[in-house]
């Protein structure tokens, strides 16, 4: 057998190998990481905060219904779009959303800033029966998020692993993360000052308007209503560096 | 050296960088010494027999 | 004597190994499905478990076993024939599921407002099961065919090329019922979760060793084309899973975790990824399948062998900085948008390289397009792919993009490449395979392949044609303005007015799936060896090879 030559062809598809690796990992590196340390990635702005528990989890469903499948969160820097959404997104907005919803198809419309177009009953309403609402639409009904109880048992967990990939919870948010789940969905009880302290602007209401248990849609609803409504865009000044 | 300095010349090297590759590859495949190599090598599909069969030529 | 000793030792050392493994998967999963966090990962736990308990009887019984697992060419052809068999199964079910979330867009009440039926668990569930599932399973049966053949060399491994294929299938199971329970990462083409991205890891690195393996034990000195093209599709979507999946679970026994990216690199690390699940995934691995089957069945070497090396490293190195242009007007920084749309546009030369060496493969044997519908389904695949390549540089184009995204339009392009290129590029391979694999003279009807042929290009054609209207109706809706200045549609006009398209894409679909189930009857009836009615009419190479006459084609080079 000749050993020599064999050798060769050996290497010779593990040179392969390595080659492929290199020119495909060359797109990569130059389009991804100056995103982490390029400043000008992401605008200073005032007013982002991280989610409360209750937003976080209403996000967290809004994950598992895979709603971004047919919502956008991100507005285009065009014309209509602006007029019919609202300000464009900034990339501060979404610095704290692990995964981004972003979103690639609009079957329905975008949902960057839809918290407070609407009212809590109008979105109860339209989320349990979107036609009664709106007779075109074509989104499926979700009922039963009003009857499931909140399962709020892992969110001291959930807004641990948060900060640990990055989030700016202090340890006292972590601590809190199940007393202010609750002191948001009860506007009577001591908590719910507390809890906007912590988070600023947090809207504490019961938001599916049922006073019986907090459900799923209190939480849902919880975190369609503070999209888009952090950031003060009367400070805001768009002639820095690389943005657009 | 300011951003915009850095930009133009990692711009230019990169761009040199990628002909010259590209030029690598086109020397190679029209090499007239690699022309038998690559006619062989397309008809590897039409070979015959199995695994224990000895190449021709 | 001493090298047969050896092996014996070696086939009892693997045997002990993949019975040991079963076993760890068994109590694995029992940690799982006991001690789990929830109620989806402990269902996950018995499902893991039972799979291994599977596994382990199976290697109890055939442990020992001196038998080869292979036939009298040398081949290892199981695995490829279970991946072959599983092609088709989950080709069916994914495009149903695709028809009947079609379905859903047109007429809402279908969604039955549950849980488990929305469209928005649904989607994943097709969007996996046309991409991973199908595709994934062509991929993997057309590369181990190929490896072996054009190495001349027997696939390496005694257990580890099942595991491949039956590992595959379990993670396919553990993604599809995950999503209709909800579990997912939202990540569009990366949805399952921490724990099956662990386990499809470890299959994809089993993968990778069989196919290096396999081309290390070649006897030829140059490696085939195609398999350049099937290493880079593994290679690359091996670094893509890994960094776009990076996740930290909020427990070790429980199925949620969060992305360690966030917002804008988050965007970005996901259109890289997701663009080339696109550019790896379902064009170069199938680019392999293309340069290996369609001169195959034409009986033809590739029109240019330089070609296709210049095909090679040049869309190799272009398609991963295309992700960008998924987000043009987005809050990602400007250069990085320009970068995508650039490389997107450059990427349009290489595809049609690739394409018209496919295309050409075919001069000289323009008739057996007529005569033969298997190569022409490859002929009209590759035809669809030079159609979807050039309409997608011209999407990356911020001004296109301005009006294409977000609507239909894109899902109408997707379409076009993966019923059309995608589909029917595996359609057509496994139509060459099945005969092959198992041994038949023939496929069972060519006349059924007619149908199949023609039933699908319709409806691809209904597919596209209605997403190309209702998309840029939509896009144009959105930024209509009236006299006074004002926008003119409301949101939900714009969605009023889709559903005609919406009905007749759905359409279109169903004729896709009735295509598919044509397919799966007819292979159905060649692996049960019924004897071809029309045998007269098929080429020769349909045959498998110990049933082929001698070679028609003329062989100038290797004559001697």
């Amino acid at each position: 057998m000749d050993w020599s030559k064999h050798k060769i062809f050996e290497t010779n598809s593990i040179v392969l190998l390595i080659g492929i690796l290199i020119v495909v990992s060359i797109g990569g590196i130059v389009e991804i990481a100056p995103l982490f340390w390029l400043s000008s990635t992401i605008e200073k702005v005032k007013g982002m905060r991280p989610y409360t528990p209750l937003e976080q989890v209403g996000r967290d469903i809004y994950v598992r219904e895979g709603c971004y499948l047919c919502h956008s969160q991100m507005i285009r820097s065009l014309r209509d779009e602006v007029e019919r959404y609202g300000h464009y997104s900034l990339a501060a907005e979404s610095m704290y959303d692990h995964p981004f919803q972003w979103g690639s198809k609009r079957t329905g419309p975008d949902l960057a800033r839809v918290g407070g177009k609407y009212s809590d009953e109008w979105h109860t309403l339209h989320m349990s029966n979107p036609r009664a609402v709106v007779p075109e639409s074509v989104m499926p009904g979700y009922a039963w998020l009003a009857k499931r109880k909140l399962d709020g048992k892992d969110v001291t967990a959930n807004i641990a692993a948060l900060k640990a990939v990055g989030v700016p919870y202090t340890d006292e948010m972590v601590k809190q993360a199940g007393a202010d789940l609750l002191a948001q969905v009860d506007p009577d009880g001591d908590g719910a000052e507390a809890l906007q302290k912590r988070y600023p602007k947090a809207q504490v209401r019961q938001f599916d308007g049922n006073p019986e248990f907090v459900s799923e849609m209190d939480a849902l609803v919880a975190y369609l209503q503070m999209l888009g409504t952090l950031v003060d865009f009367t400070s805001f000044d768009a002639s820095g560096p690389n943005l657009r | 050296m300011d951003y915009e300095t850095m930009v133009v010349i990692t711009q230019s090297l990169a761009l040199l960088f990628f002909v010259a590759l590209f030029i690598l590859v086109l020397g190679y495949v029209f090499w007239p010494g690699n022309k038998a190599k690559f006619e062989r090598a397309s008809r590897l599909p039409f070979e015959q027999g199995g695994t224990n069969q000895k190449r021709e030529v | 004597m001493t090298s047969n000793t050896q092996k014996i030792a070696w086939n009892a050392f693997s045997d002990a190994m993949a019975v040991a493994g079963s076993i760890g998967g068994i109590i694995l999963g029992l940690v799982f499905a006991l001690a789990g966090r929830d109620d989806m990962i402990k269902f996950h736990g018995w499902l893991f478990a039972a799979a291994c308990s599977v596994a382990c009887l199976i290697l109890l019984m055939r442990m020992f076993d001196d038998e080869e697992n292979v036939d009298d060419t040398g081949y290892f052809d199981g695995p490829v024939r279970v991946a072959t068999v599983a092609t088709i199964f989950w080709g069916v079910v994914g495009f149903l599921v695709g028809d009947i979330i079609a379905w859903q867009l047109a007429f809402p009440v279908l969604n039955l407002d549950l849980p488990w039926t929305s469209f928005g668990r649904l989607r994943p569930l097709h969007t996996s099961g046309v991409v991973f599932a199908f595709g994934g399973n062509a991929l993997i049966a057309t590369s181990l065919y190929v490896v072996q053949r054009t190495c001349r060399a027997r696939m390496v491994g005694r257990w580890s090329p099942w595991f491949l294929v039956w590992g595959y299938q379990l993670f396919i199971v553990l993604a599809a019922t995950g999503y209709i329970l909800g579990v997912t990462q939202s990540k569009e083409y990366a949805e399952p979760e921490w724990y099956v991205d662990i386990w499809l890891t470890l299959v994809w690195v089993v993968y990778l060793l069989v196919f290096m393996g396999t081309l290390m034990r070649r006897k030829e000195p140059h490696i085939y084309v195609a398999n350049w093209f099937f290493l880079s599709f593994i290679v690359t979507v091996a670094m893509l899973h890994l960094v776009n999946n990076a996740a930290l679970p909020v427990s070790f026994l429980g199925s949620k975790s969060y992305i360690i990216y966030s917002g804008v690199q988050d965007a970005m690390t996901q259109w890289w990824y997701g663009h080339n699940a696109v550019g790896f995934f379902l064009t170069a691995g199938f680019l392999g399948m293309m340069y290996y089957f369609v001169p195959k069945r034409a009986e033809r070497p590739v029109y240019s062998y330089r070609l296709s090396i210049v095909h090679f490293w040049s869309i190799i190195f272009l398609y991963i900085w295309a992700g960008p242009h998924h987000l043009h007007y987005t809050a990602l920084p400007d250069w990085a948008q320009t970068l995508g749309m650039t490389f997107s546009i450059m990427l349009w030369m290489p595809s049609w390289g690739g394409m018209i060496n496919g295309l050409m493969t075919l001069s000289g044997a323009w008739d057996k397009l007529r005569t033969d519908p298997v190569i022409r389904m490859l002929v009209v695949s590759v035809a669809f792919y030079g159609m979807s390549t050039f309409e997608g540089p011209l999407m990356s184009v911020k001004a296109v993009n301005s009006l294409s995204h977000y609507t239909d339009w894109t899902i109408g392009h997707v379409h076009s490449g993966a019923l059309g290129w995608v589909g029917f590029v595996s359609f057509g391979a496994v139509y060459c395979l099945v005969p092959w694999l198992w041994g038949r003279k023939g496929l069972y009807s060519m006349k059924l392949v007619e149908w199949h042929f023609w039933v699908s290009t319709l409806g691809i054609l209904l597919y596209i044609t209605s997403m190309w209207v209702s998309g840029i109706l939509q896009g144009l809706m959105w930024r209509a303005y009236d006299q006074l200045g004002f926008l003119e549609y409301s949101f939900v006009e714009t969605v009023e007015a889709m559903h005609p398209f919406y009905v007749i894409r759905a359409v279109g679909g169903l004729m896709f799936v009735v295509g598919s189930l044509l397919m799966a009857w007819n292979l159905w009836k060649t692996v049960y060896g019924e004897e071809p009615a029309d045998l007269r009419d098929q080429p020769r190479v349909a045959a498998a090879p110990e049933f082929r006459e001698s070679p028609a084609m003329a062989r100038p080079a290797a004559a001697e």
